[in-house]
């Protein structure tokens, strides 16, 4: 069974056309990379997948449950962190834990696991009581993925996730995202880090709302690799994209 | 539910702690303000500078001067002689008033002749000018009365018919008395619209809110647990107003501390949800401290009856006094805490406030779900 699948969504905002007759599936386990310039509609996508926007037509089933039928159940299956470090600033690592766990309905022994478990894939401990301002860009990300998974999602949206972070942060992120995949975890991902989407066991690009090209690296880069003796995912990129404006 | 609201309330409480600035803000401006209003918005004029200009010098024109002076209302500052002078005690603003009596005053009072005294009022502000008129026409009305008699009866026993005024509630007519009430609605009301409102378009701006809106927490159980810590706050800092007040301004408590609790607390839930509805609209911190202000400061100070009577408003005014929950907060406040009345006489402004606060709820979480999903 595939972790998320999606047929003909469509999105419209009065007459402008955000997501248009889009189609794919990710199956279950999988790290799905989702490129597209600023306002290709990644983020519409997005929102329609996680029930915070209710899509025009088409349809998209997300573990198992219908996003138009029921946004609360596929928001119980989800895990969404992004770019923004949406973390309490003023509160401590542990306060912002306990809230994050609050929300999804942990408590007891079963928060004080998952704290646990969050504290060390963020390699925060001894810092709990830290102001969740005061940590460097690198740490608040993965405290802000660890408050993402405390539920333990089968499914995690991960909007822009590396954005504003030193490469080496960023590949220790990626580490976790595997270590995430490896353990069953189905990750959809978004970036605008070309190099990082070489991560992802396949790529969809976003062009203009419509799926422009969907496949493996190598794949995409034989399709649309424009001729270069060693395209990389640039060349794709930009190769989709003009096509896309022809 | 409860459960997830609980978590929601908890970590409102600790960003409130941590935010020492805003939780001192909420908790003691209001008692500030009410010091600053308190003295400073006193309507009670007395010891009004009066020169006077007795160009008769009789036993009846110095009773009039006396009957001036031990008003209370007036102090004598100066004896004018000539008739420029005036101008002068007036420009220089060593009196607000003159009094001028005509020469052969006495003579005309005897003999029960009409006689007129001219009194020179200060009009630049118009609002001290009528009250100091107010003053005046009332002593020598009474005088008046008194030489009429005199002169018809020929003695000086006295009149015959004294009106003798007891004012209830407030005999002094301190103008603080009947402020603190509406200072407590117009401070409280602030507090909370504002509070509430600036709170979670906060998150909106930050973007903590999309990331709440992700999990699986609905919309009622956010604003339950957002509202709480709100409703603690200034409850607390409404009812520190009232003890100030009582402190201060001698505001007395002649009813019942339930009564009054349940009726602050009904106006708060109102206003906050205010404040709610408020959130819902505006999607940036400025934003929705203009809006706060504008539907929660001008009405509360402008149409409750705060400062200016209601009974004297225009009638499409009037009626649109109706709906602002402060004029009926206003008249259960004075009820409770000046009159010592109890429920039974307050339940149509209590029903009044219960029916704000549910329709504005109602109307705040309508749009809230729309929003949320």
């Amino acid at each position: 069974m595939n972790a998320i699948e999606v047929r003909h969504l469509t999105r419209r905002f009065g007459a402008f056309t955000a997501v248009n007759d889009v189609t794919f599936d990710v199956a279950e386990g999988e790290i799905f990379g989702f490129l597209g310039a600023n306002g290709a509609g990644k983020s519409t996508t997005i929102r329609m997948l996680c029930g915070l926007l209710r899509p025009t037509s088409g349809s998209a089933v997300v573990g198992g449950v219908d996003v138009s039928r029921d946004p609360e159940g596929v928001k119980r299956r989800i895990g969404y962190m992004s770019q923004r470090f949406s973390l309490y600033e003023k509160l401590t690592v542990d306060q912002n834990i306990a809230f994050f766990g609050g929300i999804y309905g942990l408590s007891g022994e079963r928060l004080a696991d998952r704290r646990a478990f969050a504290l060390d894939m963020a390699g925060l401990r001894g810092r709990e009581s830290t102001l969740t301002r005061a940590l460097s860009a690198g740490w608040r990300q993965r405290l802000a993925l660890g408050c993402a998974i405390l539920h333990e999602p089968p499914i995690v949206f991960l909007d822009e996730p590396t954005g504003g972070v030193d490469p080496l942060s960023r590949r220790r992120f990626w580490r976790l995202i595997n270590e995430l995949a490896s353990g069953g975890t189905t990750v959809l991902v978004t970036t605008h880090y070309l190099d990082e989407a070489e991560n992802c066991q396949r790529i969809a690009i976003i062009n203009a709302g419509r799926l422009a090209a969907m496949g493996t690296a190598p794949e995409l880069k034989a399709q649309f690799g424009g001729g270069a003796p060693q395209p990389t995912l640039d060349d794709v990129f930009l190769t989709v994209v003009q096509q896309g404006a022809a | 539910m409860v459960s997830t609201a609980l978590a929601v309330g908890v970590k409102e409480f600790r960003q409130l702690g941590r935010d020492r600035r805003t939780l001192l803000t909420l908790l003691f401006v209001p008692s500030f303000l009410l010091l600053l209003y308190g003295y400073a918005l006193n309507f009670d004029i007395r010891n009004i500078p009066l020169a006077v200009q007795d160009n008769d010098r009789s036993t009846a024109s110095r009773e009039v001067i006396s009957a001036f002076v031990n008003s209370g209302y007036f102090d004598f500052v100066a004896g004018v002689v000539a008739t420029e002078e005036i101008e002068a005690v007036l420009d220089r603003g060593d009196a607000r008033a003159v009094l001028v009596i005509p020469p052969r005053f006495g003579e005309q009072v005897a003999t029960g002749t009409s006689a007129t005294v001219q009194m020179i009022i200060n009009g630049d502000n118009a609002n001290t000018a009528t009250t100091v008129m107010g003053y005046g026409v009332n002593l020598l009305g009474a005088m008046s009365v008194r030489y009429e008699l005199q002169a018809r009866a020929g003695s000086p026993s006295g009149p015959i018919l004294t009106v003798e005024p007891r004012i209830w509630y407030n005999p002094e007519l301190r103008s603080a008395l009947f402020l603190v009430p509406g200072l407590i609605a117009y401070i409280a009301m602030l507090t909370a619209v504002v509070s509430t409102a600036l709170s979670i378009v906060r998150e909106k701006e930050v973007g903590t809110m999309e990331q709440v809106r992700m999990s699986p927490i609905g919309p009622l159980s956010y604003v339950i647990g957002k509202t709480i810590p709100h409703f603690v706050v200034s409850l607390a800092s409404a009812m520190a107003i009232v003890a100030l007040a009582m402190l201060l301004f001698g505001l007395p408590m002649r009813g019942s501390w339930l009564l009054l609790l349940t009726t602050v607390s009904l106006f708060l839930i109102g206003a906050l949800a205010l404040g709610l509805l408020v959130s819902t609209i505006a999607e940036t911190q400025q934003v929705a401290f203009q809006v706060a202000l504008l539907i929660a400061y001008l009405p509360t100070l402008m149409l409750s009856g705060f400062i200016f009577p209601i009974s004297s408003m225009p009638v499409p005014l009037q009626t649109i006094t109706t709906v602002v929950p402060a004029k009926y907060f206003l008249t259960a406040l004075r009820g409770i805490v000046l009159k010592g009345v109890g429920a039974a006489v307050l339940w149509p402004e209590l029903v009044a406030l219960a029916v704000f606060a549910t329709v504005i709820v109602g109307l705040a979480s309508l749009r809230l779900k729309r929003q949320w999903a």
